[in-house]
């Protein structure tokens, strides 16, 4: 947390003067109880009118300029948090955006959401509140101490053993339920995971006829949370009737120690009252540190979590320039011994890969679930970098060039088909920006998107709503493809990008990428030969080892894995022949 | 006027789940009663005892002792009562909140899927748990301050009024201000924080994009764009987030100005009256004084538990109305058991759609004899899922009928139609526990060696064999680390203990590499033998050997036959075909 605080710069004035307005207003809260004292005992033993109405001006006067001063305080602390917060957003975002995919895996997407917003918040709240607060009731606690002890310094010992049980009795019932708390939270998570359960699977819930024994297990789980908040609860409950009781055995002292005092003259009624009002505004202050407190720690730890993120370093490091010296002469896209581990991962998810394939060639990659697909195609565009061995394209190691060059020169169709908010021309030119009216038609068309969009009245300008949802799947995975051809990318990646056309729609995309004009290199990733069968180059992949390489008719009768993916998917005709 | 009844109605709906607690309610409000006027008779007792405090010389200890001894007493007394009552609050809204997500989860059970199919899970779940977490916060807060507030007000007056009425008069004049203030400056900020919580929506759902796509982003470089786009919604947010913060934040200065006022008017007028009568003494102003510092924090405290109470009836409304939807209609009072059937299905000129605007299924007829594989194919959206929906009766057609073994399904209990089914959705669904629970979810009584074999025929033994500790691995929410493939080699296993006498395959091997799906076709094949099935498919190799493929495209099945009839036919199937 405190390596946030660089990003108050630019409000340090604010940050100064809010909690300084703050202590004034405190200051001037302090005199209350003196001006009353005086006000009995000098105005009323003399019977003084004038002087009381003075003190009654006094009173007035203290409250306005309390006002004043506590009303600029609100304004600077305000300020101060929401332009700390806001600056702090600015960096987050910018830093999120420069992380490579390894830290995104890492931190997860929902994590990185939740900094930046609920933690976001919650700094805002804590930062406000302590700028206006976290100084303003120590100060008071002290100011009462110290007011007390030029009235009495006998009177003060009783202050400082009060303060100090108060202190205990507050702190420690903080440090017994908030850890408490916690797993009072975590049982409210279990129950809120239950009922999700509940919903998401509620086909196979009914299907087997699981309603019963779901209800009892909800009920038990509730049971345990609600006992578990009856009893951090009664503890949390001690807290007003326990600084009750200390506060008022304090006063019990108090008096009958000033009861003594004004025996022997050394103190006035007045005095006492003083003390006594003093001690009634200890209580209070004590009251809100200890939720000030909390609200700090939750704070804290949101602070914590998102300087996490911003020290997290972007495992990848981009050349200001490419780097087009070095360029060798070698086929379009050469992967050369390349290996990827992810990190943490125990094994390797890619060994020893060796392929080479030459501009405007269609290459399919193609193997059971999880063999490595798709991460053989994340390190064209260098999303990971490889562990071992080097990936080139046109000549150049991919680790030369330039970042934007680099996914500029790719356009990835990835297997989530995500689109954005905003019209249809919008997501489209995600990659161009300045794509003309025909370039998108003719991305569209190829795309087998066409129709999609001729289908809607406003045409170019339908306004997708949030990820796409007013769109089909299918229809988003065409969109997707679009977006990714309207850049123009030398090489086209579609990560089985097809898996919701049906087959006629899916035959159609292929012939129409075939057919381009300034035909990028194509990578097709896919489950089913079907789709890659017509390539020049069939990849193939089995538990992140390149096991075959070859087209069509060469793998058939050279490739085991191969055959057997292929028979799986044409049964019939490989038994019958 | 509306919404004021609106509320009242669900206040009285509330009552009912409180009304069981009621015992707890009236000890929390005697309780309160007591408190009270224990807190506010103890700065009199101070004040008394600092009446016997004149000066020197004339100080009687003998009284101001007893005074004090009664002090501590009261206050011991008080805390403890005071304590007891936290608790009964704590105890009542627990037990109330408990009862009330009850009722809602088990209203669940018995919603039509049609609501869940409808509503976002979000939703619901932020029902049953958040909306139902700010009631009950509402309603401590409401129980605990609400009622100790109106105490407070009313006994600090009569207490004030026993000592003296003259300046009773003026707390109680100048009081009302500090509530106008809050009061104003709670309206004048409604809007602005209305303003900010669409502002940070605006900018919740910006992030959410973005950095929830953070991948594509990079991938686009589209980096700068988004930046640029971050940074406008973010400036927009500081301007007004600044301005509701600070004017809400008025609030406190301003009453506790007012207060002042109400201090130092107490002081005056206290003294004056001292002078002028002596019919107050300086230990009764003092504890007009105390009073006076407390006598405005009830009304603030009740505004602001107002609001919060208003909120939480807005929570209760939500929860409520989960509670109060129409359930499924409800089983017919003789409905019958179905046995294991024998599979013969007929649909009898079903019709069905899930809006009135758009029709999906016309006038279907369809007789299914027993041991048939049925295949079902047809573009995405074409109508499959629903026809299975309507055999698992989670839906009731629209009119027509389908008849199992002669019987109306919806004269059979659902439970033993569903029973009879063994269904495998492209959805995998895992529950949290072990991988062993999950595969005896359907025959709980299953032996291990029941389980395992199971797991066999669906091909997962090997991989489940390799988890950390094999069958008794917990699996997490969303099963964990386990691959989508692997989630669905679960759920085939656990149809493979069950055995039912009818099969629903929707997509159900679609995350499954070719090799392992051949496998388990095998295993099915065994399975199905003699037994009724439906079968989804994208991949028309797997479903030439059916019986019966139904070719549905806009809700309607177009064309139904066998693999070769239909290819013969040179129609939508044939297209289908020779497209892939």
């Amino acid at each position: 947390m405190r390596k946030l605080l660089c990003f108050l710069k630019g409000y340090e004035k604010e940050s100064v003067l809010g909690p300084l307005f703050k202590l004034f207003e405190a200051t001037l809260e302090l005199f209350v109880p003196l001006a009353v004292a005086s006000l009995i005992d000098t105005g009323i033993a003399n019977k003084d009118f004038d002087y009381i109405l003075k003190m009654f001006f006094v009173l007035v006067a203290l409250g306005i300029i309390g006002l004043a001063f506590s009303l600029t305080a609100q304004f600077f602390a305000a300020k101060a948090a929401v332009g700390f917060v806001k600056k702090l957003k600015h960096a987050l975002f910018q830093h999120m955006e420069q992380l490579s995919y390894t830290e995104i895996d890492r931190l997860g997407t929902s994590a990185m959401v939740n900094r930046m917003t609920s933690d976001m918040n919650q700094i805002q709240s804590g930062m406000n509140m302590s700028l206006r607060l976290l100084l303003r009731s120590p100060f008071v606690v002290a100011g009462a101490f110290i007011m007390a002890w030029i009235i009495d310094d006998r009177a003060a010992k009783i202050f400082g053993i009060t303060i100090l049980v108060l202190t205990v009795i507050v702190y420690g019932i903080m440090i017994i339920t908030i850890p408490l708390y916690r797993k009072v939270q975590q049982k409210l998570d279990m129950v809120s995971a239950t009922t999700r359960e509940n919903l998401v699977g509620v086909r196979v819930i009914r299907a087997f006829g699981l309603e019963e024994e779901e209800k009892k297990e909800f009920v038990q789980k509730h049971k345990s949370l609600t006992q578990g908040q009856k009893f951090v609860g009664s503890i949390s409950a001690l807290t007003n009737p326990l600084t009750y009781v200390a506060v008022n055995i304090g006063i019990a002292v108090l008096i009958w120690q000033g009861a003594i005092q004004v025996e022997y003259g050394i103190l006035t009624q007045g005095a006492v009252v003083a003390l006594y009002n003093y001690m009634a505004q200890i209580l209070e202050e004590l009251v809100k540190l200890a939720n000030m407190i909390v609200l700090l720690t939750k704070m804290v730890a949101s602070g914590n979590r998102v300087q996490s993120v911003l020290e997290m370093k972007s495992s990848q490091i981009y050349p200001e320039k490419t780097n087009k010296e070095k360029q060798k002469k070698m086929p379009f896209v050469v992967f050369e011994n390349v290996s990827l581990k992810y990190h943490g991962a125990g094994e390797e998810s890619l060994t020893n890969i060796n392929f080479q394939v030459n501009q405007g060639q269609v290459v399919g990659v193609i193997g059971g679930t999880g063999c490595g697909k798709t991460s053989l195609v994340n390190l064209i565009p260098r999303f990971y970098d490889a562990t071992e061995g080097t990936v080139w394209i046109d000549g150049i190691d991919v680790k030369e060039y330039q970042k934007k060059e680099i996914r500029n020169m790719v356009g990835v169709v990835p297997q989530k088909a995500v689109l954005f908010k905003g019209s249809i021309r919008d997501n489209l030119c995600w990659g161009k920006t300045s794509a003309s009216e025909e370039e998108i038609w003719k991305a569209l068309e190829i795309a087998q998107a066409k129709e999609i969009v001729e289908q809607k009245a406003e045409k170019l300008d339908f306004e997708i709503s949030q990820n796409g949802r007013n769109l089909s799947g299918g229809q988003r995975q065409r969109m997707t493809i679009a977006r990714a051809l309207v850049k123009r990318p030398r090489i086209l990646i579609l990560d089985d990008s097809a898996s919701a056309l049906d087959y006629t729609t899916d035959a159609n995309l292929r012939k129409a990428l075939q057919n381009m004009e300034e035909k990028p290199t194509i990578f097709i990733v896919s489950q089913r030969t079907i789709s890659i069968q017509h390539a020049d180059i069939i990849l193939v992949l089995d538990d992140g080892d390149l096991v075959g390489m070859g087209t069509h008719q060469e793998l058939l009768e050279s490739c085991e894995t191969y055959q057997e993916i292929y028979a799986s998917q044409f049964k019939k005709e490989v038994s019958n022949s | 006027m509306t919404k004021g009844s609106k509320q009242r109605q669900i206040l009285g709906k509330v009552w009912n789940y409180i009304k069981k607690y009621r015992l707890g309610v009236c000890i929390s409000i005697i309780l309160a009663g007591v408190v009270v006027a224990g807190t506010l008779y103890l700065p009199i007792l101070v004040g008394q005892a600092i009446d016997f405090i004149l000066e020197p010389g004339k100080v009687s200890f003998e009284k101001i002792s007893d005074i004090l001894w009664k002090t501590v007493v009261i206050a011991l007394i008080t805390a403890l009562l005071q304590w007891i009552m936290n608790m009964v609050n704590n105890t009542v809204t627990y037990h109330v909140i408990a009862d009330i997500r009850k009722d809602v989860f088990e209203r669940l059970q018995i919603l039509p899927l049609k609501y869940m199919d409808g509503h976002p899970y979000g939703d619901i779940v932020s029902r049953v748990i958040a909306d139902a977490d700010q009631f009950a916060d509402g309603l401590l807060m409401g129980f605990s301050q609400l009622f100790t507030g109106v105490v407070t007000i009313v006994g600090t007056l009569l207490f004030m009024l026993s000592i003296h009425s003259g300046i009773t008069l003026v707390v109680v004049c100048l009081t009302p201000l500090s509530l106008l203030v809050a009061n104003f400056i709670a309206k004048s900020t409604f809007s602005l924080f209305k303003e900010q919580s669409v502002t940070r929506g605006e900018q919740t759902a910006f992030v959410d994009e973005m950095i929830g796509n953070q991948k594509i982003v990079q991938a686009f470089s589209r980096e700068d764009i988004s930046l640029q786009l971050f940074d406008e919604v973010n400036e927009r947010l500081e301007k007004c987030s600044l301005k509701a913060i600070f004017f809400s934040s008025l609030t406190n200065p301003c009453t506790r100005f007012i207060n002042s006022l109400v201090y130092a008017g107490v002081a005056l007028s206290g003294a004056l009256v001292t002078i002028q009568t002596g019919a107050i003494t300086i230990g009764g102003l003092s504890c007009f004084l105390s009073y006076a510092k407390q006598y405005t924090k009830p009304f603030n405290e009740i505004s602001s538990v107002i609001t919060e109470l208003q909120n939480a009836i807005a929570c209760a409304g939500r929860i409520l109305e989960l509670i109060e939807e129409e359930p499924q209609i409800p089983e017919l009072e003789n409905a019958i058991e179905l046995k294991r059937t024998e599979g013969n299905i007929v649909f009898e000129n079903v019709s069905f759609s899930y809006t009135l605007e758009q029709k999906l299924i016309q006038n279907l007829n369809l007789k299914v004899e027993q041991g048939q594989k049925i295949a079902i194919v047809g573009p995405t959206g074409c109508g499959k899922t629903t026809l299975i929906n309507l055999l698992m009766r989670f839906y009731d057609v629209t009119s027509g009928a389908i008849k199992i073994d002669g019987y109306d399904i919806r004269e059979v209990t659902r439970e033993s139609l569903r029973k009879n089914y063994g269904m495998v959705l492209q959805e995998t669904w895992l529950k949290e526990g072990t991988v062993l629970e999950n595969i005896a979810m359907g025959k709980p009584e299953a032996t291990r060696e029941d389980v395992i074999a199971a797991a066999k025929g669906a091909h997962a033994h090997s991989f489940i064999k390799r988890l950390p500790q094999g069958y008794d691995t917990y699996l997490t929410e969303e099963g964990g680390g386990l691959s989508q493939g692997q989630k669905q080699l679960i759920c085939i296993a656990r149809i493979m203990l069950v055995l039912p006498p009818m099969l629903i395959l929707d997509e159900a091997t679609s995350s499954i590499d070719t090799r392992t799906e051949m496998k388990i076709q095998e295993a099915f094949g065994k399975l199905m033998e003699g037994r009724v099935s439906f079968i989804v498919a994208h991949r028309l190799s797997t479903i030439r050997d059916a019986d019966v493929i139904l070719v549905m495209k806009d809700g309607n099945i177009i064309e139904q036959g066998n693999h070769e009839m239909l290819l013969q036919k040179k129609g939508f199937y044939y297209s289908l075909y020779s497209s892939q």
